[in-house]
Formats: C-alpha cells, sequence, structure tokens
C-alpha cells in the first residue's frame, strides 16, 4: 500500500487581525474593509520559507527515524535561493542521511506542493523510494494595502509518503497545466503582479478546479458524492461555496478555506487544508484534493484503520493553538522589510559566509548536532576535538548527537536593547538541556516579560541573518520559551 | 620549582592620560601624554627602556594591529616591542610581558603601555562581539552585547541565592552609586558627577535588568608603567617603592559555557586567579589584608559577583556587604577608589594599567583627595569576555619590604 505515513503542520505563532490593516491602511485603498474578516498567520521576522518548511518537517518527523527518509522535496514560491537547493537545507536540519537522499524543489506555481506529492507518490509506487518528504512552505511578500495583503498568510505543511504504516492510502490523480496567469512574480521580486479579482474568480478558481475535478471523476469512473471530504483552495470565501455548489458536494464535506484563521498559505495551502482534514478524519474516509495554479491538480486518498493509532505530531490545529496576536501594524511591516528602521552602526557590522566553514559545520550549523563523548557519555555542543567535561577531556571521542527536538530549560537570559535587532529587545541565554548539554543561543517567539529562568524551551530552525549585500540567508537554531497560557 | 613573581619586580614609573571623551586627539597622542608623565615618574631617559609591551584590544577602531604603532609614537630605538590582546584583560597583558621579562633576567628595564581609541566608533558602548568571535562563531553566536552577556548574570545569580531581582537591582544601585561619588574626586575621571541611587534604579534599561547607570563609560585613554628589578630600582636611588607581590591570569576552557557545573552565578576564572594570586603574595585573609582594590567594574553586577569570586565575601552575601558600604571610600576593602571603569572610564587596553596606575599612586600616598590611610596591598583584578567564556587577571602589588 502506496500513501500518506504522517503529516506535520506549521502555522506561526503571530496573528495580525485584518482588522488591525484596515485601520492602518484603508485610508489609503478602502476596497480591504470588504474583505476584513478574521485574522491572518504572520511568519516572526526570523522565519522564511526554508524555516518554516524546517519546522513543519519535524513535526511530520515526529516518532519517525530521519535516518530512513531518502526523499526530502521542498515546494514554495518563496524560495531564498534561485541556485542552491533549498530541500537539502531541509534535508541538513533534519539530518537525514546524505548518500541515496533525493532533494528537490519544486516551485514556480501555487500548486506545486501536490505536484511534488505526485513527484513522491510515483517514486514511491514505483519502488526506487521509500520514504519521501514533501514539505510546502510559503512565507509570501505583499505590497500595504493590497487585497493580497488580506488575503495571504504564511504557513507550511509536511507529508511523509511511504508504504508502511500508512494512514491514507494514495488512490489516484489527475492533472491539469494551462498558463492561466492571475498573478505572476518575476526572478528577483518581492510581491506578485495580480489581475483583476473577478477575472481570476470567474475564469480561474470556478472553472479550472470544477474542469479538473470533473475529469478526474470521469478518468476514475467516480461520482462526488463517493466522497467524505473535499479539499481545494480559493481565498473567495463565497467563490469558495459557489465551487462546492457548482460540483454539487454537500457543503458538510467541503473543507474550510482557512480564511478567518490563517488566510492563504500558497503552496502549503493545499497540504494546510489537507491536513486539516485528516486530523479529524475516519478510516475509510475517501479525501479529495485539489490545488490551484497554472491548472489543477487532484488527487484522490482513503484513509487507513492506521490512523486511529497515529499520534505525535502538533499539526495544523496545535499550531493554530499556539497563537499570539500582532497587534501593531507598524510591527509586521518591520518584520516584512516594508518599512525602514534605523538598525545604528553597531548594525552594520556585516561579515560574510564563509562557505568553507559552512560546509565543514553543516551539520552543527543547520542540523543542531553536537557531540555526544563516547567515553564519558557527556553531550556537548559544537561538538569539539577535547571533550568539555573537566575530569575527562577525551580526545576525538565523539559521536553525533542531536539536539534539535531535545527537552531543556532557560537557565539565564537578557533582553539586549543595545544589540541591533529587527524586533528589541534582542532575547537570549543559556539553556540547559535535560538530558545534558548547554548552549548560549538566541530566543524567539517570546517577549521578555514572560521569560523566566527555569521555563522549559523548545528548540526552533530560524534564519539567523539575512545579507542582502551578498544575497544569502543565514540559518541557525533558536531556543522558545514555552510560557503557559 | 616556581617560585612566583612576588618582589621581583618593581615598578618605578607610572603614567596616565585623563580618560573619556578625547575627540581631540588620537591615540597617538594618548601614548605620548602617558609616558611622558611614566618617564619624568620614573626619573630615567627613553632610550634606558629596552624593551616594551602594548595592549589594545579592538585594533580595528584604535590604531591597527601590531606594535608598531607604539614603536613609531614613541619613536623607540628599533627596540623590541609587543602587542597583546586578551579582551579586556589586555594591558594587563601588557604589563605581564614586561613584568616577566625583567623577572627572567632577559631585561634590566621594560615599558607596558596600554591604549584604546573607542569614541572613534560613532556610537556609544563597544562593537558587538559575535563577528570578534571568529568565523564559525559568527554563524551561530547570538547577536550578544557586553551588556547583555553580563546582565544574564544577574538572572543567574538571583536564581542561585533566590534574591528578589529588586533588592539585586537596590545592591547594584549602590554599586554604581559609590563610584560615582569616587569618580567625583577624581580630575582624571571620565565621568564626574555624583549620581543618586534612586535615578540609578529609574534610568533607561540597556540590557534587563541592567539599566544605563549599571553599564560603564567607554572611553579613549592610555596608560603605561615602567619596570626593574629592585636591584635596579635602588641603584637608580628609589626608595620606599612598589613592587609586584602577585600577577595571576586564568583562562574559562568551555566549562561554564558547554558543560551543567557552573549556575551562572560567579566566575570560575576569578576564583581561581584571586586565590592563586593570594598564595603568590602570601596574603592569607584577603578580607582583612587587602587595603583597596580596583576590580573590573565593567557592569555593577559583575562588580557584585566579583566580590564574593575575590574572597572578600562570603558566597551570596555581596549585597549585603555593599549595602553595609564594605566597598565604600571610608569601608573596609575600598573598591573602585578612582572611579572604576564605571566613572575613570574604560579604554580596554590601558585599563588594566590605570587600576595598577590608582594602586600605585595610593601606595605612594599621592591620589589626593580619595587618598586611603597606610595602604598596604593594592588588589586589581581584570575579566574580558562574558561570564560563560573569559579572561580573567588578578594583580596584587605593595610596598618592597
Amino acid at each position: 500500500m502506496v500513501g500518506i505515513t504522517s503529516y506535520g503542520g506549521y502555522i506561526p505563532r503571530y496573528r495580525l487581525s485584518r482588522m488591525v490593516i484596515v485601520q492602518n491602511m484603508a485610508w489609503y485603498f478602502p476596497v480591504i474593509m470588504a474583505v476584513a474578516q478574521g485574522e491572518k498567520s504572520v511568519a516572526n521576522w526570523d522565519e522564511d520559507a526554508i524555516s518554516m518548511a524546517v519546522a513543519a518537517a519535524y513535526d511530520c518527523a515526529t516518532g519517525k527515524d530521519r535516518k530512513q527518509i531518502d526523499g526530502v522535496y521542498l515546494a514554495s514560491t518563496t524560495l531564498p535561493f534561485a541556485d542552491r537547493l533549498n530541500s537539502d537545507i531541509v534535508a541538513t536540519a533534519l539530518n537525514t542521511a546524505e548518500e541515496g537522499v533525493t532533494c528537490s524543489d519544486f516551485t514556480g506555481s501555487l500548486k506545486s506542493a501536490t505536484t511534488a506529492a505526485i513527484s513522491a507518490l510515483e517514486a514511491v509506487q514505483a519502488g526506487s523510494k521509500n520514504n519521501v518528504l514533501v514539505a510546502a512552505s510559503d512565507q509570501r511578500g505583499t505590497k500595504m494595502a493590497t487585497m493580497y495583503e488580506m488575503f495571504l498568510g504564511d504557513g507550511a505543511a509536511a507529508l511523509l509518503f511511504g508504504r508502511d504504516n500508512v494512514i491514507a492510502e494514495f488512490k489516484g490523480h489527475l492533472s491539469l497545466s494551462c498558463d492561466f496567469v492571475d498573478h505572476y512574480k518575476a526572478c528577483g521580486q518581492r510581491a506578485d503582479y495580480t489581475w483583476e479579482e473577478r477575472w481570476v474568480r470567474d475564469e480561474g478558481y470556478a472553472k479550472i478546479i470544477p474542469k479538473t475535478i470533473a475529469a478526474f471523476l470521469k478518468k476514475h469512473n467516480m461520482a462526488i458524492g463517493d466522497f467524505d471530504k473535499v479539499i481545494f483552495p480559493c481565498y473567495f470565501k463565497r467563490e469558495h461555496a459557489n465551487i462546492a455548489k457548482k460540483l454539487g458536494i454537500d457543503s458538510s464535506k467541503v473543507q474550510d478555506n482557512m480564511y478567518e484563521i490563517c488566510g492563504d498559505t500558497g503552496s502549503a495551502h493545499p497540504f494546510v487544508m489537507f491536513i486539516s482534514a485528516l486530523e479529524e478524519a475516519k478510516p475509510g474516509d475517501k479525501i479529495l484534493l485539489a490545488s490551484f495554479g497554472q491548472g489543477c491538480d487532484v488527487l484522490h486518498f482513503e484513509v487507513t484503520d492506521k490512523i486511529k493509532d497515529f499520534k505525535g505530531p502538533i499539526g495544523i490545529k496545535g499550531s493554530l493553538a499556539n497563537r499570539a496576536e500582532l497587534t501593531s501594524y507598524q510591527r509586521y511591516a518591520k518584520f516584512r522589510d516594508l518599512i525602514v528602521a534605523d538598525l545604528g552602526i553597531r548594525g552594520e557590522a556585516n561579515p560574510n559566509t564563509s562557505l568553507t566553514t559552512l560546509w565543514r559545520n553543516r551539520k552543527m550549523l543547520l542540523g543542531l548536532v553536537g557531540g555526544k563523548c563516547k567515553k564519558c557519555g557527556t553531550p556537548q555542543f559544537p561538538a569539539s576535538p577535547v571533550c568539555v567535561k573537566p575530569d575527562c577531556n577525551a580526545v576525538r571521542e565523539m559521536e553525533d548527537y542531536e539536539f534539535a527536538d531535545r527537552p531543556g530549560k532557560v537557565m539565564m537570559y537578557t533582553g539586549d536593547m543595545l544589540s541591533a535587532s529587527v524586533d528589541p529587545p534582542a532575547v537570549y541565554g543559556l539553556v540547559n538541556f535535560d538530558d545534558g548539554g548547554r548552549m548560549f543561543v538566541d530566543f524567539t517567539d517570546c517577549i521578555l516579560e514572560q521569560t523566566k529562568v527555569g521555563l522549559p524551551i523548545k528548540m526552533s530552525f530560524r534564519r539567523r541573518y539575512k545579507d542582502a549585500m551578498r544575497g544569502i540567508s543565514g540559518y541557525f537554531w533558536k531556543a522558545i520559551p514555552q510560557v503557559k497560557a | 620549582m616556581a617560585t612566583g613573581i612576588r618582589d621581583k619586580v618593581a615598578i618605578i614609573g607610572m603614567g596616565c592620560t585623563k580618560f573619556g571623551e578625547r575627540w581631540d586627539v588620537g591615540a597617538e597622542e594618548l601614548m605620548v601624554e602617558a609616558f611622558g608623565e611614566c618617564l619624568e615618574d620614573a626619573g630615567i631617559e627613553k632610550n634606558d627602556i629596552q624593551a616594551a609591551w602594548f595592549g589594545s584590544c579592538f585594533d580595528e577602531i584604535n590604531v591597527g594591529k601590531s606594535a608598531l604603532p607604539v614603536s613609531m609614537a614613541l619613536r623607540f630605538p628599533n627596540i623590541s616591542v609587543t602587542r597583546v590582546e586578551n579582551f579586556c584583560a589586555s594591558g594587563t597583558e601588557a604589563f605581564r610581558g614586561a613584568v616577566y621579562a625583567v623577572a627572567s633576567g632577559a631585561y634590566d628595564i621594560c615599558l607596558a603601555i596600554g591604549a584604546e581609541k573607542l569614541k572613534d566608533i560613532g556610537y556609544g558602548g563597544l562593537p558587538e562581539f559575535s563577528a570578534a568571535m571568529g568565523t564559525l562563531n559568527g554563524l551561530w553566536f547570538p547577536n550578544a552585547t557586553a551588556p547583555g552577556c553580563f546582565a544574564m548574570l544577574a538572572s543567574g545569580y538571583a536564581t542561585k541565592y533566590g534574591i528578589d531581582m529588586k533588592d539585586l537591582k537596590n545592591a547594584m544601585a549602590h554599586v554604581s552609586a559609590k563610584s560615582h561619588a569616587n569618580g567625583a574626586l577624581n580630575p582624571k575621571a571620565h565621568l564626574r558627577k555624583p549620581v543618586t541611587e534612586e535615578r540609578i534604579l529609574n534610568a533607561p534599561m540597556i540590557a534587563y535588568p541592567l539599566g544605563l547607570f549599571d553599564c560603564c563609560g567607554v572611553s579613549d585613554g592610555s596608560a603605561c608603567a615602567i619596570v626593574t628589578t629592585p636591584e635596579i630600582a635602588k641603584k637608580l636611588g628609589k626608595k620606599d617603592f612598589v613592587t609586584v607581590k602577585a600577577l595571576q591570569l586564568a583562562l574559562s576552557n568551555g566549562e561554564e559555557l558547554q558543560y551543567g557545573a557552573w549556575q551562572g552565578d560567579h566566575f570560575v576564572t576569578t576564583s581561581k586567579a584571586s586565590s592563586e594570586a593570594y598564595k603568590e603574595a602570601g596574603i592569607k585573609n584577603p578580607r582583612e589584608e587587602i587595603s583597596m582594590m580596583e576590580v573590573h567594574d565593567c557592569f555593577s553586577i559583575t562588580e557584585l559577583v566579583t566580590m564574593e569570586d575575590l574572597h572578600i565575601s562570603e558566597r551570596g552575601k555581596a549585597p549585603k556587604d555593599i549595602m553595609d558600604g564594605v566597598f565604600d571610600l571610608d569601608g573596609k576593602v575600598p573598591c573602585q577608589v578612582d572611579g572604576g571603569l564605571k566613572c575613570f572610564g574604560h579604554p580596554i587596553g590601558a585599563s588594566g594599567l590605570r587600576m595598577l596606575y590608582e594602586m600605585y599612586l595610593q601606595l605612594h600616598g599621592r591620589a589626593g583627595e580619595r587618598q586611603i590611610q597606610d595602604p598596604k596591598y593594592g588588589l586589581t583584578h581584570n575579566l574580558g569576555g562574558f561570564p560563560m567564556m573569559n579572561v580573567c587577571s588578578v594583580a596584587v602589588i605593595g610596598k618592597y619590604a
């Protein structure tokens, strides 16, 4: 049986009420008031498509042996690198094997996630791959006071495809490809160029999705009524319902487009909606998943008995529950580089990224792999030639030791107003890992006033810097203090 | 068998510029100023100096790398000059170089000089350290500043001893108020205004819980010392001169940063260096025997915690000693007599030598309004780096007996 063996989700913690955008920007473009329902998810300033993909991928790999993953595909239209395999950064962060692993970026369209899923499933079906992880992630840039600023949210989701312990069996698919350009983004551009919404809605979503679904049903000799859940993106709330009606789907069987709770998460959105459906699914449920973007992919899955025992991931539901309201539009605008605030001369320091250093230390920097002394068993970060334990000091006895998903606690910390930061104060400190090991590390997704010595922490892969001069984003891990609500 | 440095080297001259925002002069002028005073004090000629050690830290905003800037500024006759850098202990490192050179018998008379021109950087405070920590650390260390790193110590100390942050802040405020009072008496100090504890407590936050007045000034300045053997000092007609009693350096080995034993409440290095220094100097009970101290009060919390690692205060008792006035100018062990880094200022490469300069003046009874009665031993202490990875120097000087 070939299908989904795990899923993971990541919706960033910050949510921006669309009314906050209206209050700040409706003077410029009052039309945005018409779509001001609910809130959208907003990536923190240190997040991007890659970092969110890593979060979703780690969630997806909960309880799985990451060394068994032999394919990592990344789907996104907002990849930081045009030439450097973005998916390989995700794979290195996951600390997968290098030999025998295929990484690939799927990009250029909002349906890239479903296309990547089809490729992964075909590779597993063909027997050439065993466990392919497909992460989809988007952090789409928008201009101020635009409909897209209202529509779009940030997020990521990941699916693991394989043959063992399948929770949703892959039953078939059909794709339609056509150069329908409702929006586009040229290489190097930050925001999309968009065409008239009425046309996008009526000639795009309302025609292409039903047409592809109809073709799928015909090919597989099925009826829409055979499905327990039908999933397709469309950020026009009313048109989403109209398409369902047009297809003859009972409204209870249409997966919500999540407009009010996070907005359209781009490439990730078909997965985000699909995982939301899986989180509620029962054995035997037939699910139809469709995407949209220069055509449409339609995939059919049937939920298995294994879903009953499947637990572990935080998923979409869990990450939606981890919510903090971003009440300041200015702060959001600063996070997205829409406004310029002075970092000060201290912030001008801009050494380049040593690619030799990065290569030699890729496991440490991207995978948060430290060392464990084979002589005394002391975990330490980073791994070094001589063991740090005073009465051990064994030489060259380190074995790899992953810190990324280990629990720890805040040992000491500060909130630094002097440090050049996008979101001051810069909170950082020392953390102790429960199983041993100590790290000097930035904190994120926290506020100083809630940070305390002894709080549990969770490590999170983040963009540590963005070097605009040389066009490189650097990544490392940060600690998130787990403040209880 | 090593016998230590006690009484093997005499300080026969010292000099120190006014510290502060010396907008009008460069590092060369500062060195000439300090060296002139020092040479006059020693009563020797420039050509009597056989070798020199130069301490500076931020070479990119100072005079640049190597010891050439000293050799050229002071126009030495092609003698050996060595630049040393060891974070905030750089000035004391220069002193160590000169002292050990004399003690070894390789040279008769040596110079230690430190200089830093920090106010040419364009902003207050020091640069972020992450970029100065090497190519790899630059890719993962937080963009930490000095106040941020030492602020962390306050959270560690408060946790260890179960002290309310408000009470700890009160003791820290007294540390700064005392140094401001002392600095006001010192014409060479950078900051010369007394400040109330109330104002200190209400100052803007720099790095929680350190406010503006919990942080030392960053300054331009230079200081130097001329050292020789006691025998030569006598031959030069020096009477009642000052000798080095102890000179110790201790460096972190990564244990605090990476291993679980340290609790973030003290300085491992200071504890070690001071114990070694007392042994070297023959001091049994530092609280009773040390007459005065200049410690590395880069931040109020650093000074507070250092009192325990110098074994002057018992563990967990520094806040009480501070509030009891033990370290005030009229207290049992006056500390930061010249205003400290807090008010005299902190041109990194010069700071260690500046501390020795104050102890030297006090031992000779030349400290003016802030003169302490009959001091026997003066202790200086530098701490470079961060609480969890640092370089610590401790020196003790006193009259040659």
